[in-house]
């Protein structure tokens, strides 16, 4: 079976520094698997050259066979890989239900024209947009909110409404940049909890970071840890926590003798 | 097909208007009627940049550029072949445009079209720049259309300018043109390309995360904006019927950036307020630039203080209405309707809070 996401000796550089380095992994379809390490260590690079915001300086990504790597941002999310920030950016212009339909216009049929006559044609798809938009609401417990600005909810619900938004695109791999960060441990759990419905619900593939290790200790079976721009690590929870060198990274080095 | 009350409302308002303006055209002096004339031009421009800026967050200052291009193909297009011969007296004109004479709508349209054809040319390679850098290059870009107007010779006439352009332009067509302007853009902004440009101003890397093409929808903008543009400069140009080069200059640009800012971002109801006010205000204020005395004291004329007047009007406006007179708030016959109920049951508390933000 060919994987979902594969990566191919990854690296990135910007100028001397080498952000990634030789990075390569597999994801099969419907894994949820973690990607973690210290600050600084590489991991939001890895997220962005997944979805084209960097062009990797040297090896290749492939989507279900195909190559990915170099194509625009967008032309990424329609082939279908959808990510979540890690700081919030929501349209703020928007309302929540606008937020979700954002993502649903790439598979617009209707060209420019037809919809500032409003043809029937884009009328049906625009209705089908909102009823789509607002059926995932309510899958997701967002739909009370759908007429609300953005910023006037609370944290944890924005966190949610970016999974949302992400999820309107119809993706096949979802990338979560930090969804727990600045959370408290409960309302990390409880998100973990919603990560894994969602996971369930929405038949996807679900590529997570996180740099609190104990967060994604309770649902991630599988973990990659790296440092540096390099993979150092990858296994189940109790593996990652007896590594050698995952302990090194993340408190130093007991001894430099 | 049923109608719903607020299609009725606006259609009686449009015929009220329509009314309106044809019996104004019949018993104003030209005076008042150059002023109602400039008040929809201006809302034109207001507007447009409102769909560049406000929605889709591109600060661009090539409006006086497109709206000199718009202008001059009008103009040479409704020229009669005899003003041609005697405006080219320095240099003769092109063969191929000394015979043409349009009439005024496939001019106004052909305006429109070359404007957004220069406007997207232009914005190709500016879009790659954001914020401040893109506002320098189509600034720049507009200057070289002016001082490409200057040494055309042959198709321009140059600094000289055209003179006797027909004076077509007339309330009927100057708010017609308004009023399609402001049906599109309103089409447009509330269409799902319309969301995606309001996307992309808010978080362009969320957008294009999600699937958002930025280029081509800030290109949307460009080229609808420019057309608009062009056909209002056709306006300007059959309504002043002398044009040259230094109209264009970009503190054109900058007045219309003044208006939607005055306006409100994101307000077409807004842009149209701001250019009206706008225009009127500078013809009211013109006896300041004259001689006049206050009991005994004699004021000197100083040009150009008009200008220091809506400077200081601008400053207010921004001081205690930091999003506008409308912010991003429209006209709508609800708030029109809740208005009437809420006077008619004598509760008058509210009515005030539309121009508050």
């Amino acid at each position: 079976m060919t994987p979902l996401l594969k990566m191919v000796n990854v690296t990135k550089r910007f100028g001397g520094l080498t952000a990634v380095n030789n990075f390569s992994t597999e994801l099969q379809a419907g894994e949820l698997c973690a990607l973690i390490g210290p600050n600084g260590s590489g991991k939001t690079t890895i997220f962005n050259l997944i979805t084209g915001i960097y062009v990797p300086s040297e090896g290749h990504i492939y989507l279900g066979g195909d190559d990915i790597s170099g194509k625009r941002p967008d032309v990424i999310t329609g082939m279908g890989i959808a990510r979540t920030f890690q700081n919030i950016r929501l349209f703020k212009g928007l309302n929540v239900l606008e937020n979700v339909i954002v993502g649903k216009h790439l598979r617009l049929q209707s060209n420019v024209a037809s919809a500032v006559m409003r043809l029937p044609g884009y009328d049906r798809e625009e209705k089908e947009m909102r009823q789509t938009g607002m059926e995932l609401l309510e899958s997701l417990g967002l739909a009370r909110f759908a007429y609300d600005e953005p910023t006037s909810l609370p944290y944890g619900q924005q966190r949610k409404l970016e999974i949302a938004r992400a999820l309107a695109t119809n993706p096949r791999l979802l990338l979560l940049d930090e969804p727990a960060a600045g959370m408290s441990p409960s309302d990390a759990e409880e998100l973990m909890t919603f990560i894994q419905h969602v996971l369930k619900t929405f038949e996807l593939t679900i590529f997570l970071i996180e740099h609190q290790m104990r967060v994604v200790m309770g649902i991630c079976p599988r973990i990659i840890v790296i440092d540096h721009g390099e993979w150092i690590a990858e296994g189940n929870p109790e593996q990652i926590q007896n590594n050698d060198r995952v302990i090194e990274a993340y408190l130093g080095a007991s001894d430099h003798a | 097909m049923r109608l719903s009350r607020n299609t009725i409302l606006t259609l009686i308002a449009l015929l009220v208007i329509a009314g309106l303006l044809a019996l104004a055209q019949a018993f104003m002096n030209p005076y008042l009627l150059r002023i109602l004339n400039l008040c929809a031009v201006y809302s034109i421009f207001a507007v447009t940049f409102n769909l560049i800026f406000g929605y889709t967050g591109q600060f661009s200052l090539g409006h006086a550029g497109f709206a000199a291009v718009g202008a001059y193909v009008a103009a040479l297009l409704t020229l009669s072949p005899s003003q041609k011969i005697s405006n080219f007296f320095l240099k003769p004109i092109v063969p191929l445009l000394a015979n043409v004479e349009l009439p005024f709508l496939p001019a106004l349209i052909i305006g429109g079209i070359v404007a957004s054809l220069v406007g997207s040319l232009i914005a190709w390679p500016a879009l790659r720049l954001r914020g401040d850098y893109l506002a320098i290059a189509t600034l720049g870009f507009s200057e070289i259309i002016r001082i490409l107007l200057v040494n055309m010779q042959p198709i321009t006439n140059g600094a000289l300018g055209l003179k006797g352009i027909p004076a077509y332009t007339n309330l009927l067509w100057s708010w017609g043109a308004l009023a399609v302007c402001l049906f599109v853009t309103k089409r447009l902004v509330d269409s799902s390309y319309g969301r995606a440009m309001r996307a992309v101003r808010d978080d362009e890397v969320a957008a294009e995360a999600l699937g958002v093409n930025l280029f081509k929808h800030k290109m949307m903008a460009f080229a609808v904006s420019a057309f608009f543009v062009g056909v209002a400069g056709g306006l300007m140009a059959n309504l002043i019927s002398t044009i040259d080069p230094k109209v264009f200059i970009f503190t054109l640009t900058y007045q219309i950036v003044g208006i939607t800012v005055m306006g409100g971002m994101g307000s077409l109801t807004g842009s149209v307020i701001a250019a009206s006010l706008y225009t009127i205000f500078l013809e009211l204020l013109r006896p300041i630039e004259s001689q006049f005395t206050i009991g005994s004291l004699t004021v000197p004329g100083i040009p150009g203080m008009r200008m220091v007047i809506f400077s200081i009007l601008l400053l207010v406006v921004i001081l205690f209405y930091r999003k506008g007179l409308m912010g991003t708030r429209e006209f709508s016959w609800d708030w029109v309707v809740n208005l009437i109920r809420r006077l008619k049951s004598g509760k008058k508390t509210g009515s005030s809070g539309e121009v508050k933000s």
